[in-house]
């Protein structure tokens, strides 16, 4: 047994264990962490064939942001999640079989796995990596897609700011300026305090 | 210079806007919110240098990035009328929006970026720059709509756009998804090809699929839901950038999948356009009967006439799209006046909304019901103004192409359309007056008397503008 399927099934097996856990966990925050565990071990799988480009992101994007933020609604939201889980037992049925049809459908689809149409994928050239692969041409060819992409999420960003930064007055705010202004003479005040009788 | 090499010239306007509205942030940013109404003036002055840009692009069609972007007559067209709209809804909306004290500077570079977005959704040539448009476009829509935070009702509008948008760009994914499995390339003229007269089931979801997300940003009916809902409630100067400009970028993107990517396959097309047409125009002449307040009728208004705009393209043919381009430029200048006028309905300050507080108009300020009137009389379509003229030139298209029943019906109900138009000229010259509105700003008259004086001389000399749409529409065939 090679190193490669000792850790494809290390992986995997982790994976589906974490997976499992996601929705089995009565502590939502466990769930997140769960779910943090499945997807660093899917990066692996990435790792494992070939695709180093898609684990990194995978890492990145999911672990480093949307699970966060799923921690951060978690956290902060005062959901009462014994109380979404009361009856949950009763959707069991229908759980159940949309699951069988989604299984039905996957191994179906599998069975009938025909060649894509549109050719054979370009071997690897050697010497370049995907991601750099993926940068020559993602600065190149799909310059103006990459370009306009940003300015939609530059649009995404100033809209979150508009609509949910507020000028509150008689907030406290640093003002380093302040701060480094400040001498001994306007910010100490020296007493003499005789013995027993205080300030 | 790092750019040799990309043929930057056709791309010109838009990189000139993109540029100005960076600056602009970063000015507003260090600048502050007092500075808003500098921001505001300048954003104009970049939509104006970008039109001037287009304007000056050399005759014929050339694409660039591989294809992704196409510069040519029909897109040239309605880019300056995508211009035109945000130029005057800028122009009208600083005053409004200082009265109101939400005359923060990210609205005009809101504006600008989502002009932006309308022009590369113009130029798009292929699925991935359509979508890329039409998100930077809607998603600065998103934001305007609620701009006015503190108003539920802005807030409200906001949501719904933005929920039901969500909703529309999956629907057009999906179906741009399909045209791509099926067809196997992304661009319009791959995918023509790749059809080539014959329909298999795959494209024809994929185009029903991209159709539905395309109707949703035209507010064609069965995709209108949220119009009344979203004009009523946005504030007003936002109400008319969404009747006007947006309008003319998706317009032009159908009008562009729907000759350039399937004109193999008329049939299966022309049953979506004729339905949507006919829809449209039926809910648009029905449903504003019973509307009291001026922003829901025009929204109802503007779905009408999305519906008659597409009986021209329902023709498929070039004079089909001439009749939708005159249609559109018609449609703006009618929108752009209105709106104008209804941004000067103001007593006290506050700003009303009622069709019944133009009650005696004519009495109390009659250079605007004078005005006003020749815009209603023109939506309605009565005989000498321009709004005839745009009825007949998609009409006239829809018969040639032997759609008859279309037309008829078409015409009909343009009939009943025409009700609630002169129902609000009447209440402006023969109910008793009401109070007399406040002092409207220069822009808002200026806007409301320039649109008036292109819907009366259009009649008189429509040569330019009609062989400047023959041309145009020429470009894509």
């Amino acid at each position: 047994m090679d190193v490669a399927a000792v850790f494809f099934y290390l992986f995997s097996a982790v994976t589906v264990a974490s997976g499992f856990m996601v929705i089995a966990a009565r502590n939502p925050v466990h769930s997140v962490l769960f779910l943090i565990l499945a997807f660093v071990n899917s990066a692996g799988l990435f790792l494992l064939l070939g695709a180093e480009f898609l684990a990194m992101i995978l890492v990145i994007v999911y672990v480093g942001a949307v699970a966060v933020l799923f921690l951060f609604v978690v956290m902060m939201l005062d959901v009462d999640f014994a109380e979404l889980k009361q009856g949950f037992l009763q959707y069991l049925p229908l759980g159940v079989i949309i699951g069988a049809i989604v299984l039905v459908e996957l191994v179906a689809g599998a069975l009938t796995l025909v060649p894509s149409p549109l050719g054979k994928p370009a071997a690897p050239t050697p010497g370049v990596s995907n991601t750099q692969a993926l940068g020559r041409v993602l600065y190149t060819q799909y310059l103006y897609f990459f370009e306009v992409a940003g300015l939609v999420l530059l649009v995404a960003m100033i809209g979150a700011i508009v609509l949910t930064l507020r000028h509150k007055r008689g907030v406290r705010r640093q003002s380093v300026a302040a701060q480094v202004a400040r001498t001994k003479a306007t910010s100490v005040e020296v007493r003499k305090v005789p013995s027993r009788t205080g300030v | 210079m790092i750019l040799t090499g990309f043929a930057l010239g056709p791309i010109l306007p838009e990189f000139v806007l993109a540029v100005g509205a960076l600056a602009l942030i970063l000015m507003g940013a260090f600048r502050g919110e007092r500075w808003a109404w500098v921001v505001t003036d300048i954003a104009i002055f970049f939509l104006g240098a970008a039109l001037l840009l287009v304007l000056r692009q050399p005759s014929g069609s050339v694409a660039i990035f591989n294809g992704a972007f196409i510069d040519d007559g029909f897109g040239r067209f309605m880019k300056v009328l995508a211009l035109a709209g945000s130029i005057a809804t800028l122009l009208m909306s600083g005053d409004w929006l200082r009265r109101e004290r939400i005359d923060l500077f990210e609205y005009p570079v809101l504006i600008m970026l989502s002009t932006v977005g309308m022009l590369l959704l113009i130029s798009a040539n292929d699925l991935i720059a359509l979508y890329l448009g039409l998100e930077l476009m809607s998603l600065a829509l998103y934001v305007v709509a609620a701009f006015h935070r503190d108003n539920v009702r802005a807030s409200e509008a906001g949501l719904k756009y933005f929920v039901l948008g969500a909703l529309s760009s999956g629907m057009l994914l999906y179906g741009a998804s399909l045209l791509y499995g099926f067809a196997g390339t992304v661009s319009f003229a791959g995918i023509a090809t790749a059809i080539h007269g014959q329909s298999s089931i795959g494209v024809i979801f994929g185009l029903v699929f991209v159709m539905a997300g395309l109707a949703f940003k035209l507010a064609a009916v069965p995709f209108h839901m949220w119009t009344p809902d979203v004009y009523e409630g946005a504030p007003t100067p936002v109400t008319a950038f969404f009747a006007a400009a947006p309008k003319m970028a998706a317009m032009a993107v159908t009008v562009r999948i729907i000759t350039t990517a399937f004109p193999g396959i008329v049939g299966e097309w022309r049953q979506i356009i004729v339905f949507i047409a006919i829809a449209s125009m039926a809910l648009g002449s029905f449903a504003a009967i019973g509307q009291t307040n001026f922003k829901r009728l025009m929204a109802y208004s503007s779905i009408g006439h999305m519906g008659f705009a597409l009986v021209g393209l329902a023709a498929g043919t070039a004079a089909g799209v001439q009749g939708v381009i005159i249609y559109m430029t018609i449609y703006l200048a009618m929108t752009l006046g209105t709106f104008a006028a209804i941004l000067e309905m103001r007593r006290n300050g506050k700003p009303v909304e009622e069709i019944a507080d133009l009650a005696g108009l004519s009495a109390t300020d009659p250079p605007m019901a004078l005005f006003l009137a020749a815009m209603m009389f023109s939506l309605a379509g009565v005989p000498p103004l321009a709004g005839l003229f745009a009825k007949f030139y998609v009409f006239a298209a829809a018969v040639d192409a032997k759609l008859y029943g279309l037309a008829v019906i078409g015409f009909m109900l343009s009939v009943v359309a025409a009700y609630y138009y002169l129902r609000i000229v009447k209440i402006m010259y023969f109910d008793a007056p009401r109070p007399a509105f406040d002092k409207g700003s220069l822009a808002e008259r200026a806007v409301l008397a320039i649109a008036a004086a292109f819907i009366v001389l259009f009649s008189v000399f429509p040569g330019g503008i009609v062989d400047a749409a023959d041309a145009a529409a020429k470009s894509l065939f």
